[in-house]
């Protein structure tokens, strides 16, 4: 199983101190955490994409090629990619860059991203968002598989004979997820494809987040890719550890209360709850964390958000300290011991993706259009 | 094969006790009689929303129902009726009504029979039920009986042609005959029944 975190990329002043950071400090500190990650023995780092203020991550690949030379192991991964206003062609071309440059380590998960004038800003409509993640997505598939690419759809300007650059690495796509938090026709999505499918789970109670992936599932062995508990799922999480729980409750507290999305709503104890936000000792999180799978099943990737609502640099450094020492180790060790054998224990992986098209058990790509 | 039949009411009164509370309660007793005329079995759900009032606002922050809220909003969803009382608050429907409104998911209430109600210190903001609710519903696609009730304190001890319960009949017999006649059919669920993916990918390309 694979476990990392993800980003928001929010500049959020931290309640305590009343200070702002920089976009500068933002970015910086969002690189020094990737590394950190690395450093702890996590697998997975994750970068959000957003185009207003106050979040500065606008360029995923810019930030995850820098952190890509500055790391030898981590994974390089999104959350979310905007598959709605970013035109396919350049994310096919952006992200096959990317693996090249990180030599295959890089997936993605693909989003429709929520906030409104985004949509217009890039030339979109939002009410067209579930047709466009659909159309934009299905030519994406193409322009990694097909050397040379004829199409023509609603959303963009027609292509006749394009071939986007580079090829992906080794002719083999990266791995792709699809994040929703409440759109079933996302999951439908992922299931056709047999691609992942990534629950965000933190700002919605589990029997929600337990119904998406059910259908994802059943519909992941409805369109033949194996059976439903060998469907690939991630999760998301949120979690602030203190060796001390109560410690860890009231540090974390003025940044619950005034944090983005929730903050100023219920309290912290509802929230938590209601929600798997997780505030205590990392042996809570990690009894809070194995039980995810009562209602998921067992899956493969754990996400941890650990770095907004003004969080500073330094705590989540620590932050990231405790979950690679003490909570992911002990994560590793008891979901292997659960997890029955025909499951996947890792999602794919540049490596396994190469080696299943070497046994010929994946058509990576085709030289033109039609050809098998 | 009879299937037993469900009224919900949602009721946005603040006072304990609340004459919005009591004015739904006839309202309900009443259409429930009619429902029985006709021989049908029925129950009645009451959503009080000043009992709710916390998690609503929490709903508007978080964006979900934690809960007894979820309860409620299901409550409403599968009922094959509803009645709506609201107090009014300057000309219009209380906030606490119009959140919760806000809160249903898109179609829950489609082609649901809906009777409108409201109270109010004097029948001066009786049109209210007119110019406000009857407009809201509409957008909603509910379908709204002819008769909505108003009661102003006053009604309360006035009797005659007039009388707040002739007004309260008339309106439950609507709704009755609307639930009678009425073959239900919830919102279909996403869940159970996903569009195929082709379906998705003709309506993009």
């Amino acid at each position: 199983m694979q476990f990392g975190i993800f980003t928001v990329g929010d500049v959020t002043p931290d309640p305590t101190t009343g200070r702002t950071p920089t976009e500068h400090e933002r970015i910086r500190a969002t690189v020094e955490i990737a590394k950190k990650a690395e450093e702890v023995g996590l697998d997975v780092f994750a970068t959000g994409e957003h185009h207003n203020p106050p979040f500065v991550p606008s360029a995923p690949t810019t930030t995850l090629a820098y952190i890509a030379a500055q790391t030898s192991t981590l994974l390089l991964s999104t959350a979310t990619t905007l598959i709605t206003t970013t035109d396919p062609v350049r994310i096919a071309e952006d992200y096959a860059t990317l693996q090249h440059l990180s030599d295959g380590r890089v997936d993605l998960m693909m989003g429709r991203g929520n906030t409104g004038p985004v949509y217009p800003w890039f030339g979109k409509d939002i009410r067209d968002g579930i047709p466009l993640a659909i159309e934009s997505y299905h030519l994406l598939h193409r322009l990694w598989r097909e050397d040379v690419v004829s199409w023509e759809g609603r959303f963009r300007t027609p292509l006749q004979g394009f071939t986007a650059t580079p090829r992906p690495l080794d002719g083999v796509p990266p791995f792709v997820w699809h994040g929703s938090i409440r759109s079933p026709e996302i999951a439908e999505q992922a299931a056709y494809y047999g691609d992942g499918f990534f629950a965000n789970h933190i700002f919605w109670p589990p029997s929600h987040t337990a119904e998406m992936v059910g259908l994802y599932r059943r519909r992941f062995e409805h369109y033949g890719h194996g059976s439903a508990d060998q469907a690939i799922v991630g999760l998301g999480g949120q979690v602030f550890m203190r060796r001390n729980s109560q410690d860890a409750v009231n540090e974390f507290r003025p940044y619950f209360d005034n944090a983005p999305v929730y903050g100023h709503g219920p309290s912290l104890e509802d929230f938590t709850s209601q929600t798997p936000l997780t505030v205590g000792s990392p042996q809570q999180v990690i009894e809070r964390t194995l039980g995810f799978r009562e209602y998921v099943g067992d899956y493969q990737r754990q996400l941890f958000l650990m770095d907004h609502a003004g969080l500073p640099l330094r705590t989540v450094l620590e932050q990231l300290d405790l979950l690679g020492e003490e909570v992911v180790p002990v994560l590793r060790r008891e979901t292997a011991a659960r997890r029955p054998a025909h499951v996947p224990d890792d999602p794919p992986t540049h490596a396994s993706l190469v080696a299943a098209t070497r046994r010929g058990e994946v058509t990576p790509r085709r030289a033109h259009e039609g050809a098998a | 094969m009879t299937r037993q039949r469900a009224v919900a009411v949602v009721t946005a009164g603040l006072s304990l006790p609340s004459s919005t509370r009591l004015l739904g309660d006839q309202l309900a007793a009443a259409t429930v009689r009619t429902l029985r005329r006709h021989g049908e079995e029925v129950r009645v759900e009451v959503v009080e929303l000043r009992d709710l009032a916390h998690a609503v606002t929490d709903h508007l922050l978080t964006g979900f129902a934690s809960g007894p809220l979820a309860e409620a909003i299901g409550t409403v969803r599968d009922a094959d009726a509803l009645i709506a009382v609201t107090p009014i608050f300057s000309a219009s429907y209380s906030g606490l009504f119009k959140t919760f409104v806000d809160l249903l998911e898109e179609g829950t209430l489609e082609g649901k029979p809906v009777l409108v109600a409201a109270t109010a210190g004097t029948a001066r903001h009786s049109l209210a039920l007119e110019f406000a609710l009857r407009p809201l519903f509409a957008h909603l696609r509910a379908a709204v009986v002819p008769t909505a009730v108003f009661a102003a304190s006053e009604d309360f001890g006035t009797g005659g042609a007039s009388a707040l319960s002739t007004r309260v009949d008339r309106a439950a017999r609507e709704l009755a005959d609307a639930v009678h006649e009425r073959v239900a059919s919830g919102p279909v669920d996403p869940f159970a029944s996903p569009t195929p993916f082709a379906e998705l990918l003709d309506g993009a390309g």
